[in-house]
């Protein structure tokens, strides 16, 4: 019986050993199941881990945005001219990615404001702050090149059909987002007001998109993403791809440098508040409400 | 290459894209300048982050 409760005990004490083993290795590789993993979801929420992953990830977004905008370039400038654009089309290359940058960016702002609102993600309202002056500037471009493209082939820069209207609504909401950050000192406080317009503002992205269908408008309804497949010819259709996937890409980067920046800026604001406070004495004194 | 009668618009598109652009990543690096050099310059003057880690770490 002795012997049994002993074989008992030293099988229970290789198991815990055992787990424990799994479990160090797990710490190493940073993930479990023993597969290596360089950094979970989790690790993301912490902002210097967050710092870490963008100095290592920068030179590769930076280096791949500048090729792919050097092949879709070289794509654009060598595409065909249209029968009865002419040349003109080239303008399509870059008016139509600004045009769908200037929803993604809102998406992405959404997304993020779901993350301030219902999960509290420390780096949430970071994205969505970083990402509203890149998204404006996609609108402002969108709104700018689609002024270039309508006076050679509508004969006017500007008319007050339901898509253009709604894009330039799109883009004063940008700008409200950002003149409501600057008001609010507190940026955790700034977030989640931020956050709630964020959401409503993101009724807007189907009336742009379905603006074409419900009204009549002088602007050309959707020949890319459509029912029964694009109506564009390869010939322009892979030149536009192309430049989409690089502007998201610069996206991408931009957006990741800029995130960058507002962490910094929160700690220099949390550090000024420490400095403050052991100034004067006053533990009370505000204190640091983001985790950075 | 030509651009034909409405070469003006097309460069102009490229031209204000490129302009645009380029302030927005003239305005991330040198806002990414200015917050290293307070976080050095605060860190500087003695303050310190709760953690006691270098604000400027990565």
């Amino acid at each position: 019986m002795g012997g049994l409760l002993e074989s008992f005990l030293q099988h229970c004490l290789e198991s815990v050993n055992a787990i424990q083993q799994k479990r160090e290795a797990a710490k190493v590789y940073g993930g479990c199941n023993g597969y290596p993993r360089a950094m979970t979801l989790i690790d993301l929420a912490n902002p210097t881990k967050f710092l870490s992953l963008t100095a290592r990830l920068l030179p590769y977004l930076v280096t791949g945005t500048a090729i792919a905008l050097a092949i879709s370039l070289y794509l654009a400038a060598t595409a065909p001219d249209d029968y009865q654009q002419g040349a003109t089309v080239k303008i399509m290359f870059i008016h139509v990615p600004n045009a769908w940058l200037s929803m993604f960016v809102w998406a992405v702002m959404s997304a993020s404001a779901l993350g301030t609102l219902v999960w509290r993600h420390p780096l949430a309202d970071v994205a969505a702050k970083a990402a509203a002056p890149i998204g404006a500037s996609f609108t402002f471009l969108a709104l700018v090149t689609g002024a270039l493209w309508g006076r050679p082939m509508w004969g006017t820069y500007w008319e007050w059909d339901a898509r253009l209207t709604s894009v330039l609504v799109l883009f004063m909401m940008y700008l409200g987002l950002i003149a409501l950050w600057r008001a609010v000192e507190d940026p955790s406080r700034a977030a989640r007001a931020v956050a709630v317009l964020t959401l409503v503002g993101a009724l807007n992205l189907p009336i742009i998109k379905f603006s074409v269908d419900w009204w009549n408008t002088l602007h050309q309804p959707a020949s890319v993403f459509r029912m029964g497949g694009s109506t564009l010819d390869p010939a322009f259709l892979i030149p536009l791809l192309v430049m989409a996937v690089s502007f998201t890409l610069l996206f991408a980067t931009l957006h990741v440098a800029a995130m960058r920046n507002e962490i910094l800026r929160r700690r220099v604001r949390a550090l000024q508040m420490i400095q403050v406070r052991a100034t004067s004495g006053d533990v009370s004194a505000a204190s640091p409400a983001s985790p950075v | 290459m030509s651009l034909g009668p409405y070469a003006s618009f097309i460069v102009t598109t490229y031209l204000v894209t490129a302009l645009v652009v380029l302030l927005l990543i003239a305005w991330i690096v040198n806002d990414f300048r200015n917050q290293r050099r307070r976080l050095r310059e605060l860190e500087v003057s003695g303050a310190v982050r709760r953690s006691g880690r270098s604000a400027t770490e990565r």
